[in-house]
């Protein structure tokens, strides 16, 4: 505790003064911790998050192989030691010669690499079967439990330590068995729709951003739109799922669908692209955008317009070579937020139709598409705990894939903006 | 200054024709009204600018002082309700005439402002872009050289012209301002309190400055320092404001008489620091 000050007596306004200082000092205290908390909560919530992707990731599977893997060894060596010559000569040996053909043709298997050759193994010869899965907390706790459990669903099961987020599983397409499916078509998907998104979204957002900051005049027409902008921003996105699909798969069928480039091919002719989703991601996003920016630009101090009007500068001119400068990492920065949001949208492209089951890489904007959301939700809602699994691998593909972008985002606003001293 | 005076005079400048020459004031107001919407800022002004000489504008807080220094270069359009009645008579052209493109005002009366602004950018760029969108083709290196010398700064700067103008100080950044000012060759020089955020020393500087330039400017400076005024100016206008809150031009003369003489009993007032 504080000593009071001693006062003049020589001042009686003092007596007016009802300083309190305890109890303004304890409000203080009182709200530092009410911030402090907050921000606990938020982390919490961040680390369950993370926990549970996690927890769903990794973890022990039960297996029922259909071949036992330890009799494919040769002179001894078991299938995990084996070199790229070995385990060339257990799939020969293995498998029928039209098949061994086919995989020749699709990769000369000596270019494949040694942990290739195991998962074709796996896949052609000893063809595990997923008996049962459990989470990474589980496993790490109570190994002996789950080991009963095993056997208790099969006698001749394996325990295996799995984690479901590998290079295959990053590299492979979708696969109806949760064992060997992939994600890979689904992050093509989503990449080639956020290009697109941005691409329409970015531009069109700042230049709109602009002409409402720097040259609309106040009239009840540029209120009514702000207005309306503002309002937008707020729209459940799966409205904009029923515009887009209204707008771009429908109407606009010929262009969404390549038709008018004569790119269309039979399969996509239907106006269900990667071109249509995205262009609704970036009807969703553009109202964010524009917002963004204009706060952007709206901080751009004063005196540099005057200081660049006062030197007989245009208004572009001014725009140009001061304002947009200056404005940018403001502008990247909401430019950032809305384009994650993108990312992770799900709703507006099951309305757009994204393809539950895609059998092919989406190569362009004209190509059927899914993407990494669409592809968790399916996952998750289907009945087995293996997919569950898988879902959370890709899950924390969607999250590395959205770091990453960001992380180049943020790099290159930094870059920019320490140019600028 | 940290040069020879020489290197001010010899400045090259288009000496135009005779009818410019010939003409008496550098520009003029008359009858100059200027209102932001409904409201009249600044009524009825008639005031004549002499050439290559400094003239102060003073008066109380509020009356109009900047809005009238603005009016000169159209820089109040900026201000989306401003709007002037009344004619700026510039080489006997009214500034205000439908074809006049204010673009083209600002690059013959520059403007240096009362926060120093530079641009966020190197020394050497703060000068050559004003020149560059200008559509200027000689050499920028001179001209940058040049425009520094002339705002007595080169010295300071001569070996960081890549270090960016906000690294400078308070004071250096606005003899920055003035050598951007200078550099796409302006008639006159609008100041609007060019040392109100700059000390003692800073601010003397920028004073001899003034007085260096107006050998071949033309500069209106507007300022709330009554020391300043009667230590730079050649003449003086002074303003006052009417019950309406609207400015106008109460006094104007030369500034010695201004100060020791002056012909309106308000002027006096103001002056003696009897009120404002």
């Amino acid at each position: 505790m504080t000593q009071p000050l001693t006062q003049s007596s020589s001042t009686p306004a003092n007596a007016e003064f009802q300083p309190n200082l305890q109890l303004r000092h304890r409000n203080s205290r009182i709200w530092r911790k009410v911030f402090q908390i907050s921000t606990i909560v938020g982390l919490i919530s961040l680390t369950l998050l993370l926990f549970n992707i996690t927890n769903t990731a990794f973890g022990y599977v039960a297996y029922q192989y259909r071949l036992d893997p330890a009799s494919l060894a040769l002179d001894g060596v078991s299938l995990e030691d084996m070199d790229q010559a070995q385990l060339i000569s257990v799939l020969s040996q293995n498998i029928s010669a039209n098949a061994l053909k086919g995989l020749e043709r699709d990769k000369p298997l000596l270019q494949r690499s040694e942990a290739e050759l195991r998962s074709l193994i796996s896949q052609r010869i000893t063809r595990p079967k997923v008996l049962g899965v459990w989470n990474l907390f589980d496993s790490l706790t109570r190994k002996a439990e789950i080991e009963a459990e095993a056997l208790a669903i099969d006698p001749e099961a394996r325990l295996e330590f799995k984690s479901w987020l590998t290079r295959d599983f990053i590299t492979s397409p979708q696969d109806a068995d949760p064992l060997w499916t992939g994600v890979w078509y689904a992050i093509n998907g989503s990449l080639w729709t956020i290009l697109i998104t941005i691409l329409v979204a970015f531009p069109l957002g700042v230049a709109a951003a602009i002409y409402l900051e720097e040259y609309a005049s106040d009239s009840w027409v540029q209120r009514i739109i702000q207005t309306n902008i503002n309002n937008l921003a707020g729209v459940p996105s799966i409205i904009y799922g029923i515009l887009g699909l209204a707008l771009f798969v429908r109407v606009l069928e010929p262009l969404t669908s390549g038709a008018i480039f004569g790119l269309s091919d039979a399969t996509t002719a239907n106006g269900r692209t990667i071109l249509s989703a995205g262009l609704t991601l970036a009807l969703l996003v553009l109202p964010v955008i524009i917002i963004n920016a204009q706060e952007a630009i709206r901080a751009v101090p004063g005196s540099l317009r005057h200081a660049s009007f006062g030197l007989g500068a245009t208004r572009w001119q001014t725009v140009w070579h001061h304002v947009l400068p200056n404005a940018l990492p403001g502008i990247l920065t909401g430019a950032i937020l809305a384009i994650s949001r993108a990312i992770g949208e799900t709703a507006p492209l099951v309305v757009v139709g994204a393809s539950t089951y895609l059998t092919f890489n989406p190569n362009g904007p004209f190509s059927k598409f899914t993407t990494l959301p669409i592809q968790i939700y399916q996952w998750t809602s289907r009945p087995q705990d293996e997919f569950r699994s898988a879902a959370g691998a890709a899950i924390l593909v969607l999250l590395i894939l959205l770091l990453s972008l960001n992380a180049v985002a943020i790099l290159l606003r930094n870059r920019y903006s320490r140019r600028l001293p | 200054m940290n040069h020879p005076a020489s290197t001010v005079t010899t400045i090259a400048r288009p000496q135009t024709h005779t009818l410019e020459s010939a003409e008496q004031y550098a520009i003029e107001a008359r009858n100059l009204s200027i209102y932001y919407g409904d409201f009249r800022a600044v009524k009825d002004v008639n005031l004549q600018i002499q050439k290559q000489k400094i003239t102060a504008i003073i008066g109380p807080s509020g009356c109009g002082k900047s809005t009238m220094l603005r009016s000169f270069n159209r820089m109040n359009e900026l201000v989306p309700t401003a709007w002037a009645e009344g004619e700026v008579l510039y080489h006997g052209q009214n500034l205000y005439a439908p074809d006049v493109d204010p673009v083209e005002v600002r690059r013959r009366i520059g403007m240096v402002f009362q926060k120093p602004n530079p641009f966020p950018k190197s020394i050497y760029e703060n000068i050559a872009w004003g020149a560059r969108i200008n559509g200027f083709k000689g050499n920028m290196d001179d001209l940058v050289e040049e425009s520094l010398r002339d705002a007595a700064l080169w010295d300071e700067v001569h070996d960081k012209l890549d270090q960016s103008g906000l690294s400078l100080s308070g004071g250096q950044q606005q003899r920055l301002c003035i050598a951007r000012a200078i550099s796409i060759k302006p008639d006159i020089i609008l100041m609007d309190e060019p040392a109100s955020a700059l000390d003692p020393i800073a601010t003397l500087k920028i004073e001899e400055l003034m007085r260096e330039l107006v050998q071949n400017y033309t500069i209106i400076v507007v300022t709330h320092n009554m020391q300043q005024a009667a230590r730079v100016s050649d003449f003086t206008a002074f303003f006052t404001m009417d019950e309406d809150r609207a400015g106008y031009l109460k006094e104007f003369g030369h500034t010695e008489q201004i100060f020791t003489n002056p012909k309106d009993k308000v002027t006096e007032d103001y002056i003696t620091g009897r009120f404002g």
